[in-house]
């Protein structure tokens, strides 16, 4: 705990050094950005984004931390804040958004969101999570679909069956698989997986409302429900499907196993898409990527950059400007072709995004349209981190020891509570 | 002459003038040296700790708040399932790597006391893996222990296929690769103080016992190592802090898993304060294992006090 305190205090201190560097150039639009991409396509995006704010006249002073997942950054962060000292620009999205605005100290976005008519161009959810109290005080710049089946054709071939479409198909086609020696389902054994596989099933199973009632507004007896019961049932067929040494394994090595076929299918968001296109894979060919089965359900996962309150005018137009250009048709296909998910923003050209993209915007497009669009749980979108973890806790043990259904369900309500 | 003699008397005055300078420098430097460090260690380690005994009162989450709440995070951490689990792989953990490092170094100590060829090389070897980090021995036994790539994977290779030992994915045994791997890191260091001390010991009596008959075993067990007691001592205390803190090796090793089976509590100090915004929470728990901490070493330093005061 010290140590990590006195670290915290070293950061400030150098962070604020940087700071007073910056503050030296003045009238330029200025911004600061405190993001965690900084590995492979990410990197590249942050780059392209640098690139056209320096086009466009602006002055780009990086602040990447890395340490993936943004834990370190967001210690960073919060030394700042209390520090008076806060970034321009920090990526940091969903519930954190409003954790932060509570505390007053994001910018308000209004003037430029109504020149640019960000209420016209952006799905509905999307707007409910970087505005608060009726004000933009984020950007989101992309959108990740997390209920995806990344499988490889040949060995569904092998045992006659196609990318399943209900759950009681997934079940036969994972018995089939497993009767012929193939792993059914490549996972990795860490709380996240774990939950992003709980969530697919959650929404193919429940609905997109009973999604909602659980993980939004996280209500007793919805989590204590039978539905949520045969919830854990899948669950625990599910667990017969992967193979005995998944726990720890990463994800991009259970994709490994999908490419390799090894095993048949993966259940993981569209980063997935990126390992596949690495390794020099062709989608419909050497793997599909389908819905996990629901009812035109999409679980939507969205990065974003908070603007915080920053004093001077040249960090102020900086924040204007790399607003802006966020959500500029531009940058939003450059930025989401390196990424590998799909524009925030409506209206961006498709052509130069593959099948899976497209069928991603489509299928964006019909759940919002049904209200079928839900913010994803396990990706920290529609339920806050204290939340998160405690369903994440029971979601893992109940997938890693014999917890019946029955009582699961209690200490998903138990848990759920105590967070609070 | 007077105005000498006057002339003199400033001399002796300046001169006494320095005396005391120098007297105070001479009495007091060390304490000037020491005080900038003294200084931070105040405000950076009991301050903080202070600090943190605080906020654990508090009902802060992202952002520290300092309205008193009594026992309010205590009383939930008692309830969370994860952190007993924590609180109970502590034991186990602690336990069994206290334990089996003493033992096992004391006993390489011994077989290296009996002036062997090529003691030097063997010392080096086995005190070797202190020198690597947590973060490294962890991700090599990771590899080592993992079914599929590791030992079982081996011995399946070789033809033994009924050999199993798959205990990183077994979520009751996780917490024992734990301390396999701590105690390959820690043994080889107790066994050098081991050595040390062994070193130490008067030959004179030894060779007195041996001339009256007594065995290797029970010179070993009733006169050397009741001598040995103090580094027993010290092994138990560094091995206890070490532990407590121990993070880095869950973070490398298990990650926790399978499940959170294998988190130890200072991983769940982290997870709750830096990932789900649980500062408060996050405290009490800190507090706890600072609780824990003092209760081995406070008893410690008062028998090494009190002894040194009857002594």
């Amino acid at each position: 705990m010290n140590a990590i305190l006195r670290k915290l205090t070293a950061t400030t201190i150098l962070a604020g050094g940087i700071v007073a560097a910056a503050a030296g150039a003045q009238a330029e639009p200025t911004a600061e950005v405190l993001h965690y991409w900084t590995s492979g396509g990410e990197a590249k995006a942050v780059k392209a984004l640098k690139e056209d704010f320096e086009a466009h006249g602006g002055k780009w002073v990086d602040a990447p931390v890395a340490g993936g997942g943004g834990d370190a950054q967001a210690a960073v962060l919060r030394s700042r804040v209390l520090s008076g000292n806060p970034p321009t620009a920090v990526q940091i999205k969903g519930p954190n958004i409003q954790e932060w605005a509570e505390t007053g100290a994001l910018a308000n976005l209004d003037k430029v969101a109504n020149e640019e008519g960000w209420d016209k161009v952006l799905p509905p959810l999307l707007q409910k999570i970087v505005k608060y109290d009726g004000h933009y005080v984020a950007v989101p710049v992309n959108i990740h679909r997390v209920d995806w089946i990344w499988a490889n054709p040949k060995v569904l071939a092998k045992v006659g069956a196609g990318v399943p479409t209900s759950w009681d198909e997934f079940n036969e086609t994972a018995e089939k698989l497993k009767a012929a020696g193939i792993t059914p389902l490549a996972h990795g054994g860490q709380p996240w997986q774990d939950a992003t596989i709980f969530e697919t099933v959650v929404l193919g199973i429940g609905g997109a409302d009973f999604f909602n009632k659980a993980f939004v507004e996280r209500d007793v007896d919805t989590l204590k429900s039978d539905t949520m019961k045969k919830v854990f049932d899948e669950m625990r067929k599910i667990r017969g499907y992967v193979d005995p040494d998944f726990p720890g394994r990463d994800w991009n090595l259970a994709t490994g196993m999908v490419m390799r076929g090894e095993a048949a299918m993966q259940i993981m968001g569209d980063w997935a898409k990126g390992e596949f296109l690495a390794a020099g894979k062709k989608p419909g060919v050497d793997f599909v990527c389908a819905p996990t089965p629901s009812d035109h359900g999409y679980i939507l996962n969205s990065d974003s950059f908070a603007m915080f309150n920053v004093q001077g005018d040249d960090q102020k137009a900086g924040q204007d400007l790399l607003a802006k250009l966020i959500l500029g048709e531009k940058f939003q296909e450059t930025f989401n072709l390196y990424k590998g998910s799909i524009p925030a923003r409506i209206g961006v050209p498709r052509d130069k995004f593959d099948d899976c993209a497209v069928k991603s915007m489509d299928d964006l497009k019909v759940a919002s349209d049904n209200n079928t669009l839900v913010g994803s749980m396990a990706h920290e979108i529609s339920t806050a981190g204290a939340i998160r973890g405690a369903i994440l806790d029971v979601v893992t043990e109940h997938f890693n020891s014999d917890m019946s259904s029955d009582e699961a369900v209690v200490r998903l309500a138990e848990a759920v509570e105590l967070a609070l | 002459m007077s105005s000498i003699a006057i002339g003199q008397t400033k001399q002796d005055q300046k001169t006494s003038m320095m005396d005391k300078v120098k007297d105070w420098l001479r009495w007091n430097t060390s304490k000037l040296v020491v005080a900038p460090s003294f200084a931070l260690v105040l405000v950076f380690v009991y301050g903080f700790i202070a600090w943190t005994g605080y906020t654990s009162f508090t009902k802060s989450k992202m952002l520290p708040i300092y309205s008193f709440e009594g026992l309010y995070q205590y009383i939930r951490l008692w309830k969370l399932p994860p952190w007993h689990v924590a609180i109970e792989n502590l034991v186990i953990f602690g336990g069994l790597f206290i334990i089996v490092s003493i033992v096992l170094g004391c006993l390489l100590a011994i077989l290296l006391d009996q002036r062997i060829r090529g003691e030097g090389i063997l010392r080096t070897i086995y005190l070797y893996p202190m020198a690597i980090s947590f973060i490294v021995t962890g991700t090599a036994w990771k590899w080592i222990l993992n079914p599929g790539l590791g030992i079982e994977n081996l011995m399946h290779g070789l033809g033994w296929t009924s050999f199993e030992f798959s205990w990183l994915v077994d979520p009751d045994m996780a917490v024992y690769t734990l301390v396999i791997a701590g105690v390959w890191q820690a043994s080889g260091f107790v066994m050098a103080m081991f050595l040390a001390a062994l070193r130490g010991v008067d030959q004179e009596i030894i060779k007195a016992a041996y001339l009256d008959g007594a065995s290797i075993s029970r010179i070993y067990l009733v006169i050397i190592l009741p001598t040995l007691r103090p580094v027993f001592l010290s092994s138990f205390v560094i091995l206890s802090h070490l532990a407590i803190k121990s993070f880095d090796l869950v973070v490398a090793l298990t990650g926790g898993g399978p499940g959170y089976s294998s988190t130890l509590p200072a991983n769940f100090m982290y997870e709750m304060t830096f990932r789900r915004n649980q500062i408060g929470l996050g405290a009490a728990s800190a507090i706890m294992m600072l609780a824990t901490v003092m209760a081995i070493i406070v008893p410690y330093l008062y028998s090494e006090l009190r002894e040194k005061k009857h002594g």
